[in-house]
This record gives C-alpha cells, structure tokens and sequence, in this order.
C-alpha cells in the first residue's frame, strides 16, 4: 500500500503542470478575448488564389 | 458572386445600406449613396478586399460626413500619447473603433497589410471594438494610419482620455490566478479527505498523517496567496473602525487553518482543509462574478473625451495643431464645421452658429456676434471660424463643473449596499456567539471551550452571506444588459431600488436626439415657396435657417425690403410682394393660444397661409414613465428655455416640477437640495451638460442612441430604445433587492443549523465540509432562479 505515497505524488505533480498550463496561457493573454477568435476561425483565407493547371 | 443581391436592392448603397437618394455614384453597376461610401469601395477593389461584402450585406458606416482633418497627428507629443510601443523600426498602437459590428469588419481590419504593406501585423478585439496594430513607422505614420482607417470607414476614436490604457491598466489584477489556485487546491484536497470521511482501517492508520501533511501543504498557499486579500481587507477596514464582510470571512479563513494545522499535528482530529479551500475558491468566484463590467463601454469620461485632442491655432499667418494641453490665452484658433470649441474664446473672423445642446440643452444654434465671448463646449455649425483664446482649458466655464467636487469625491459615499449594513451587525452578533460559548464550556472544558469557539468561527462565516449579492446582482445584470440597460457594477442595481426621486433632463432624454420636426401646415405653391426662401436666407435666427433649409433647391429673389424684428419675426418686400413670417403676434396681430409646438406663420400679401410647426419628438414610452409619479417624485431639469412647458405638463404634474434655463452647475447643484433633504435621486440626462448633475446623484444614468458613442461620465448607460422599460427596471431592481435579503434569510438558517453543532463544541469536520457547500450551492441556485423569474414577471426576458 506505501506505493500510495508515490501515487499521491504524482497525481500532485501533474495537477500542479496542469496548473502551469493555465498560468501560461493566463499570462501570454490566450483568455484575454475569448470572442474574436470564434469568429476568426469562420473567415476564409483567401479568395484569390488562382488554381494551377 | 457578389452581384446577386443587386437586383433585389437596386437603390440601397452598396456599402453601407441607406438609400440612395442620387444616381451620381455608380461603380461596376453597384449603387452608392454618397462619394464616401464608393471611394470606400475603391479602396477596396483596388485591394482585392471585396469579400468584405461577402461575410454580410453592407457592412460599412455611411461616410456622408466632412472631411477629418489628422494632421494633429504629426506632433510627436499626441503621438507618443497615443501609442503602445516604439522602436526604431516598428510603432504598436491600439485604437478604439467604434464602427465595429460584424465579421466584415473583423476580416477586413485584419487584412490591413493587404492595403498597405508597412502593416505587419493586424488584430481585433471584437467585444472591446479595439484594434492593435503593429506598423513600420519608417513606411506609414500614425497619421497615414489613421487616415487609411478612416478611408475604408473605420476612423478611430481618439480623445485625451484614453479609455483603453485605462482599462488595459485595470485589468492587472490576478483574480483569475488566484481562483485557479483556490480551485486546484480544492479538487486535491476533497481528494485527499474523502478517506478520511469514508474511514480508514486500523492498519492504515499511518496514512492519516500523510494526509494530513499533504492537506496542510496544500492549504498554504489558498491561505497565504488566495486569500491574502481578505486579510488585507479585513485589517485595512479595522484600522479605518469600519467593520464589513471581509472581517469575519478572514476571521473563519484563519481559524479554519490555525485548527486544521494544530489537529492535524497533535493528530487531534481530520481538520477542515477541504472547508477551507472551498470556502477561499467560492468567496473568490463570487468576487469575480461581481466584478463583471461592460468593459467595450466606458462609464468614467470628463470633458477630456469630449474635446478635440488638437486645435488648430494661427500664428504668423500658419495654421498649425497644437495639443489642447498646450492651448493657451491669445493663441487664436481656427474651428470648423462642427468642431467643439475648447476654451472661452472671443469671436473674431465669421459667422457663429454655434450649438450648445452639449452644455446647456439648448436644442437650437445660437448666433454670435463678432467680439462676443463664446464658452467652451459650444459647437460651431456652418463656415470656419476665427477666435482668440481667453481662458486656459482648464480654467474654462465648463472644466471648472469638474473640478467641483461632485467629481472628485469617492464613489463609496454614495449609499451603502444591504450587504455593507448587515455585515457590521452580523460581525458583531457572531463575536458575541463565539464568546459567550467559549466562557460557557471554559469552566469545565477548556478544550471544548476553545473547540467551541473555534467551530462558531468556521460554521458561521458568511460565506453564504458574501455570495448571494454577487450571484444575485450579477444575473440581474445580465437581464439588464439584454434590455439594452448597462449597469457600471452590481452595487448600482441596489442604488435603483432604493431611490424615490427621478430627475429627467429635457434635450436629447425625453425628446430623442436633437432633430425636429417642421410641419408644414400650408399649402404653398412654388412661387411663394420661393418668397418664403427668399425672405427666410437672409436671417440667421435658427428657425429661419430650419425653415430655409427645409425648403431646399429654390431660387433666391431680390429683396428690396427686409427687417427682421429680434424674438417675433421677418417682414420683407420680394418682387412686390408683402411677406411676413413669424410670431402670431406680428403675422396675424394677436398673441398665440395655448398650442404645442412653436409656430411660424406665413403671410403674403395680406393673406394668412398658415404655418410652420416645429416640433419636439418625444421619446416612445413617456407614458409609461409619467406613471412613475405615483411612486416617485419625477421632476424635469432643462437647460432648453420653457416654450414646451404645457407640452410637457401632462408627463410631469405640477408647475413647479419642471425647471427650465438651467446651467450645468444649476442642475447640479439642483440635485444635491434634493439629496440635503433625504431624497435618493436618480439622474437621467445625455449631454456634456448634465455630468455634473450625473456624477452627484445618487444614480446616474447616461441616455443614448449609440452606446458606443460619448456619452458621460455615469453610473448606467441605458440604450434609447429602452427608454419606455424604465418602469420595469425600477420595478426588477426592486426584487432583485428581495431576492437578496430572502437569500441572506437562508443563509442565516443554514448558519443556525451549524451553529447548534458548533456551540456544543462538537463540529465534526464532516459536518462542516456538508454544510458549507450545500449552503452555497442552495443560494447560488436560488439567486439564480428567483432573478429569472422575478425578470419574468416584468416582462424583462
């Protein structure tokens, strides 16, 4: 049952990178507007690229 | 692909919509309404940036206006105002554009460098209507920017006050890290007292300790980074003898941990960690959810926002942009076609024409002599003008109203919310529970005694208490916003339940923006058509110009008599005819009766036409709102002259509740009688001239047609078309108020229920760890349901 001890361990560690992700993406703006990019992501690229034959 | 919709459209603009009045602007069979609109267009073919019209029918802003003139922004003072960054290659700026509205936009404004390729890089923050964009200055300056936006239809909003620094400064306040931290704790440590609650063996007894340490570790920093604000808090309000809710919330965060460390190391007990990091995460969520502001508006402006970041000034015969800051006496200034004069100024060169619904009310131009002195805030309309500065910007008439102290004082002496009165007397009652069952058990007990204490601490910390507002106020506000009702904060909502006086201004609040109607109730043929115009163009009194203008197109005949008599009116002699236009009292020799509206009559040749009628529109609803007055003392503040007092009458009982000719400073110091007699008052007004009175209310709500437009400084900003749910607000604020003190009602039953437990000394940490979020899962709920339907009823959603 001691290996518990490691379980709980690790379970910490990878909650706590998980924690680091948030802080991350909290910090380099990524939550800063969460409504633009939903609309971005609707616009096509481009319009003019003529095909090649 | 992109003609399709042409057939159905023929005579709307192609880019922004409105109708087309001329034929003059045709490009590739696509009809436009003004120049602007088909340079845009232009511009845009040119640049192969036409599925701008894909993504929506006609996305742009009409661009029927006078020309813009940038070239303030070559001063590099205004400049590194209005930027992010420089460096030697590249310049980041972020600009407020208000014509932000669709994903056109959105695709457009980022495809920048397509149009100009010292663009590098191009981003829109859609809900904030903001662009930030990065640019090699080298290629392209500010001011080339500015007039690119401006020539695909997107000018930024640019004024002294700069909104978005201010918001982007605001902002820095890791809140969100700290739920993150608060709510990562939380999840671990439920994980790791479950065994504890479930029962551990004999033989596994050693894991108790384990957990234990782990759980203590765990608390520090929800204890020591989370909740460290409310210790702040708490100790900053006792050091200023106020007691509020942080006190005794901090006082249940640091017994909660100085228990669950001491049990958990003198294996005493289980502790309460997982009730600790609970309460820390729901108490900082509720603080979230309470901070959530309309932050694409912005409700602090002073007059800084509403002047020009430049003016014009002519010295040695040049006109050059000099910053407003640097605007001083003598400096003679150059201000156009609806430029806003800065400072009190002396009319030197031109005719003024000059507006003044921003400062008083007045809905009608005013004429100025030349030599006269004309105040700040006044807007000229008609030709450039020349005038010589003769007080400082911040000396004028207008910035001394903000230099009052209505502007300066704190906002927090305003009305205290439920929340604040309550919290002092829950304090207190709650020390004396916890003392009187420490001394109860000490005598027999000290332990129990001290468990007792302790526990009455955890169990009745209102966190229950501390969330209801929030949730409640912040759902309410929600209903609010999709009623086109913007509230600056959820301590406002309080503000409006509790008021009992309503103080309306008159131009631009009840009457919807400035325009008036002329109705013509004459037939005229053309020729007298004609005369009228003939007669109408040489006076410069606003009625005449309306008239004249109305009119529109004719031919101007030679007078051979004129006179025009102040305050009554015109007679003139055109081609031989005897015209008179005016007053009743001139035209037809008797004073008018009691009509509503103000009239113009029209005589020729000794025969009466009939008349011009200008009138006022009222803003659809007032109605509903004259009801008010059975629950609330309305009241009228005008700055406009009183010739629709009997128009009114009817919407506001009582001569002497309408107040006409007010100043600023009037209004203002109006509202702070009422507020000296024990009114709470509510201040409803649109302009310039009514900040003051705004910012001194108790309530002030700012009136607008275009919320993305100026509007001032105030606590709401309510959309002019929910003007007529005003009544319904009121009323909703009203049970949103209820709801609130039926929750608190709640959480006080849920403390009861612990604190039968607690005072007995005998709080099982199992209990607690129940207790608390079963109370804040039934308020939240609760809050939740009850302002829906409490929205319901009014008819709100």
């Amino acid at each position: 049952m001691s290996i518990i001890y490691f379980l709980i361990g690790c379970s910490l560690l990878l909650a706590t990178c998980f924690l680091g992700a948030f802080f991350w993406a909290q910090r380099t703006g990524q939550n800063d507007d969460l409504h633009t990019p939903a609309m971005r992501i609707l616009l096509d690229d481009d319009e003019v690229v003529p095909p090649e034959k | 692909m992109i003609t399709q919709t042409l057939n159905i459209e023929k005579t709307t603009c192609y880019h922004c919509g409105d109708d087309c009045l001329s034929a003059d602007f045709i490009v590739e069979d696509k009809h436009f309404c003004c120049h602007g609109c088909k340079s845009v267009y232009q511009i845009l073919a040119e640049n192969r940036l036409c599925s701008y019209y894909n993504y929506n029918n006609h996305p742009g802003a009409t661009q029927a206006r006078t020309d813009k003139r940038f070239d303030y922004l070559n001063d590099p003072t205004i400049v590194s105002e209005l930027i992010d960054y420089a460096d030697q290659r590249v310049t980041i700026a972020t600009f407020y554009i208000p014509h932000i509205h669709c994903s056109s936009c959105l695709w457009l404004l980022e495809q920048l460098n397509k149009i100009n390729p010292a663009v590098h890089y191009c981003r829109v923050d859609f809900l904030k209507k903001q662009l930030n964009i990065r640019f090699e200055h080298d290629k392209l300056s500010l001011r080339q920017l500015v007039e690119l936006l401006h020539d695909i239809g997107y000018e930024p909003m640019i004024n002294l006050q700069d909104v978005i620094k201010k918001q982007n400064s605001a902002t820095k306040d890791n809140l969100v890290s700290k739920i993150a931290v608060a709510g990562f704790c939380f999840g671990n440590v439920m994980l790791l007292s479950f065994p504890e609650y479930l029962g551990i063996s004999a033989f596994e007894q050693s894991f108790r300790f384990f957990f234990g340490l782990v759980n203590i570790l765990i608390c520090i920093p929800v204890v020591f980074y989370s909740g460290r604000g409310y210790f702040i808090s708490a100790w900053q309000n006792l050091r200023n003898k106020v007691l509020n809710i942080d006190f005794p919330l901090a006082l249940g965060i640091g017994v909660l941990f100085a228990r669950t460390v001491i049990e958990i190391l003198t294996k005493t007990g289980a502790g309460f960690a997982d009730t600790l990091c609970g309460l820390v995460f729901f108490l900082l969520v509720g603080k979230f959810v309470q901070k959530k502001t309309y932050y694409h508006i912005s409700f602090e402006r002073d007059y800084r926002s509403f002047f020009p970041v430049a003016v014009h000034v002519i010295e040695n015969e040049i006109e050059k942009p000099v910053p407003l800051s640097q605007l001083h006496t003598h400096h003679r200034i150059i201000i156009r076609h609806n430029e806003i004069i800065p400072a009190d100024a002396i009319l030197l060169k031109g005719e003024a024409l000059i507006d003044f619904s921003f400062v008083t009310g007045e809905a009608l131009p005013v004429n100025k002599t030349l030599g006269e002195i004309i105040y700040a805030g006044g807007r000229q309309t008609g030709e450039a003008i020349e005038l010589e500065v003769v007080k400082a910007v911040s000396q004028s008439y207008l910035t001394q109203l903000w230099n009052n102290e209505a502007f300066t004082r704190q906002q927090d002496n305003k009305m205290q919310t439920f929340n604040e009165k309550v919290s002092k007397y829950f304090t207190v009652v709650l020390l004396v529970i916890a003392f009187s069952s420490f001394f109860f058990w000490l005598p027999g007990d000290f332990k129990r005694g001290l468990a007792a204490f302790t526990a009455v601490l955890i169990v009745a910390c209102p966190c229950a208490l501390a969330l209801s507002t929030p949730f409640t106020m912040s759902a309410a506000l929600s209903i609010f916003d999709r009623n086109l009702f913007y509230l600056k904060n959820t301590a406002v909502v309080e503000h409006l339940a509790r008021i009992d006086t309503i103080v309306f201004d008159k131009t631009g609040t009840i009457t919807a923006g400035n325009n008036q109607d002329i109705r013509t109730a004459a037939v005229l043929n053309d020729e007298q058509k004609q005369l009228i115009y003939s007669a109408c163009i040489n006076s410069i009194h606003p009625l005449s110009r309306m008239i004249y203008r109305s009119l529109g197109g004719a031919q101007r005949l030679h007078v051979a008599q004129y006179s025009e008599i102040a305050g009554k009116g015109i007679s003139a002699t055109i081609n031989g005819n005897q015209i008179k236009l005016g007053s009743a009292g001139l035209v037809l020799g008797e004073p008018e009766k009691a009509i509503h509206s103000t009239n113009v009559h029209i005589m020729i040749n000794e025969m009466y036409l009939g008349y011009f009628a200008f009138s006022h529109h009222y803003r659809e609803g007032l109605e509903n709102i004259a009801c008010l007055d059975q629950s609330y003392n309305l009241q009228l503040l005008s700055g406009d002259n009183d010739h629709e007092r009997f128009e009114l009458l009817p919407f506001f009982k009582g001569q002497q509740k309408m107040h006409f000719s007010q100043s600023p400073q009037q209004k203002l110091d109006f509202i702070q009688s009422l507020q000296s007699g024990k009114h709470k008052v509510m201040m409803i007004g649109d302009g310039l001239n009514d900040s003051g009175a705004l910012k001194q209310s108790d309530v002030g709500i700012a009136i607008t047609d275009d919320v993305n437009n100026f509007s001032p400084g105030s606590d709401a900003i309510l959309d002019g078309r929910s003007f007529e749910k005003l009544p319904a607000f009121l009323r909703f604020a009203k049970d949103t108020v209820k709801v609130i003190h039926i929750s608190f009602l709640i959480s006080l039953t849920y403390n009861l229920i612990g604190l039968s437990y607690a005072v007995t000394g005998k709080l099982s940490p199992l209990t607690a760890a129940i207790l608390m979020p079963l109370s804040t899962v039934t308020i939240i709920s609760f809050t939740s349901i009850a302002t829906h339907l409490a929205a319901k009823k009014r008819k709100l959603l």
